[in-house]
């Protein structure tokens, strides 16, 4: 970790500054024009402050976001409509719902397929190319349809994200399940173990890194889905409605900070895993 | 006429004996490929006799059949739709995001410093809800398919990084020991040894681009799009209630993601055939 600290503050810093002088470069025609208009002249100081301090700016800079951030995170009622821990949590729900289902039907269509040869045989092509489908096109139909047999708000987006987490629980597990040898295998059978004790006691112990590989990647695909599966319902609460919103009124520091609540959310659900990770192979005393 | 449903519940228990008699037949092609196509068949059966048998309104839900009429009947709609979100928006971002990730890696490739931090802020970008950047994307680049070129090249990018600087780091010192004994020049090392054995990881990046890809697209037309394209089609057509187009145009999506995937993973054993993971295919 410390061996790669360096590098990464150097490419965090490199990319900041970038962004700095993007925002420079694409919001300056807009300072230019309003200069113009006044029949002002800017100096580079003046250009700099102002393309800075926009109010709709084409890229906002980083500290417009940062503080517009911390204004909706901690100036703000946790229940107002303004305050982004409201959307952030509102999205973090339909994310946890749809990552429990997807996770359960993935265990269970995993375990049917490494016990059931007709399943694997006539389920998981079908399986591999669900996912060749973009799912995320069907999240407006999906939407609709359930609001119209009276389903709203949760369901719709957990189901989104429940497809989109299956998959690699799925693949993860089946991979997981089947990765003791035949040698390990054959010998659970001279102890005349059961499936069930070979399942419990040899394959569920075995798949467990695999699992938790899949859980990370899944869960960064529920939320994927719950994003996107706020877009198209006119939803008024949510990252993605906020997202969506920003983008009509051309508030790009709302769509900002609302990416970045994103981010952060990702990074620690993905850490969250990583630590229940960390926890339980210690326990089995894994080696991670 | 609820018996409809009841024949198709009795074809799906036939088809699954059938199946899982042909599972304890000896492995085979002819097997791989009519298992999963009775399987898929017996769903398709028993969708329509459901609609049929419980008078399931279309609105919710439209038969297969009725979704196939559609398809032929707007053949020229869904080309449109085709050439604007396919050809134009997923395929040139697709191209334009994993060749200048693709160069980057090789370039990142000989200084180590700087690899060592892009890994892992690459991981991380990866696994970020980049489809939020689409709105971004299409308020700087105006509603045409060049907005949606730009999401899919952003889309693309950090999955394609990642997995070919991975890749270029498989190679083994003592196969790079080797290829200096035989005085090979840093291009021929690249060329002969570092890009063969990154192959592998390349072709992984390719395949879960090329869904990507498609998703890119679609949904940034979700932000704003010229009145054509398959994401503007489904949300349009969602809202009047049109079922049968938006499950037409489901469908076609579903053939070209297949289509596209499919295609790579035969490059993938034409180029990776002595992989461990392709050897033994017949």
């Amino acid at each position: 970790m410390t061996r790669s600290f360096l590098p990464i503050t150097t490419i965090a810093i490199f990319i900041l500054f970038l962004w700095y002088c993007l925002s420079i470069v694409l919001n300056s025609s807009w300072a230019y024009d309003r200069a113009a208009r006044n029949s002002q002249t800017l100096t580079f100081k003046e250009l700099v402050h102002d393309t800075w301090s926009q109010k709709k700016p084409k890229l906002p800079a980083p500290h417009q976001v940062f503080s517009e951030m911390w204004e909706t995170t901690f100036n703000k009622k946790v229940t107002s409509k303004r305050s982004l821990v409201y959307h952030t949590w509102i999205t973090l729900s339909g994310t946890i719902a749809g990552f429990l289902f997807g996770t359960i039907l993935g265990i269970v269509l995993a375990l049917a397929i490494v016990h059931d040869r007709a399943t694997d045989l006539s389920i998981m092509p079908w399986i591999i190319t669900s996912q060749a489908i973009p799912i995320l096109a069907l999240a407006p139909m999906i939407i609709v349809v359930l609001g119209s047999m009276g389903f709203t708000g949760l369901l719709p987006k957990a189901v989104i994200s429940m497809y989109l987490s299956f998959f690699p629980i799925v693949v993860g597990m089946v991979k997981g399940l089947r990765s003791p040898e035949i040698l390990e295998i054959d010998q659970m059978k001279t102890w005349s173990a059961t499936k069930t004790q070979i399942l419990w006691y040899l394959r569920i112990p075995r798949s467990i890194p695999y699992l938790f590989t899949s859980l990370k990647l899944g869960i960064a695909a529920s939320l994927v889905g719950a994003i996107v599966g706020e877009l198209p319902s006119g939803a008024i609460s949510g990252l993605g409605a906020r997202m969506l919103a920003g983008s009509y009124y051309g508030q790009t520091i709302k769509i900002w900070s609302a990416l970045f609540a994103a981010a952060i959310l990702a990074a620690t659900l993905v850490t969250l895993i990583g630590l229940i990770q960390k926890i339980i192979s210690k326990r089995m005393m894994l080696q991670v | 006429m609820k018996y409809y449903f009841f024949i198709s519940l009795i074809f799906w228990g036939l088809a699954w004996w059938l199946n899982t008699k042909l599972s304890r037949l000896p492995p085979s092609r002819t097997i791989r490929i009519a298992s999963p196509l009775l399987f898929g068949s017996t769903l398709i059966l028993l969708w329509e006799a459901t609609i049929i048998s419980f008078k399931v309104s279309p609105v919710i839900l439209p038969a297969p059949s009725s979704v196939f009429v559609r398809l032929i009947n707007s053949v020229p709609t869904l080309w449109i739709d085709f050439v604007q979100t396919v050809i134009k928006g997923a395929m040139s971002g697709y191209l334009i995001g994993c060749l200048s990730a693709f160069v980057i890696a090789l370039l990142v490739n000989n200084f180590k410093f700087l690899e060592r931090g892009l890994l892992p802020i690459g991981n991380f970008m990866a696994a970020l809800p980049i489809v939020g950047t689409a709105p971004i994307l299409v308020m700087w680049f105006g509603f045409d398919w060049q907005s949606k070129a730009a999401v899919v090249t952003v889309m693309v990018f950090f999955p394609m990084l990642i997995n070919t600087i991975q890749g270029l780091q498989m190679s083994d010192k003592i196969q790079r020991d080797l290829m200096k004994t035989y005085n090979a020049s840093a291009w021929q090392t690249l060329t002969k040894l570092r890009l063969a054995t990154a192959m592998p990881f390349i072709f992984n990046g390719l395949k879960i681009c090329s869904t990507l890809a498609l998703i890119g697209a679609i949904v940034a037309e979700f932000f704003g799009s010229p009145i054509k394209g398959m994401g503007f089609r489904i949300t349009t057509e969602v809202g009047r209630f049109a079922l049968d187009m938006v499950w037409a145009e489901i469908t076609i999506a579903a053939i070209t993601g297949s289509m596209l995937y499919g295609g790579i993973v035969l490059i993938e054993r034409r180029i990776t055939f002595w992989h461990p993971s392709q050897r033994g295919r017949a």
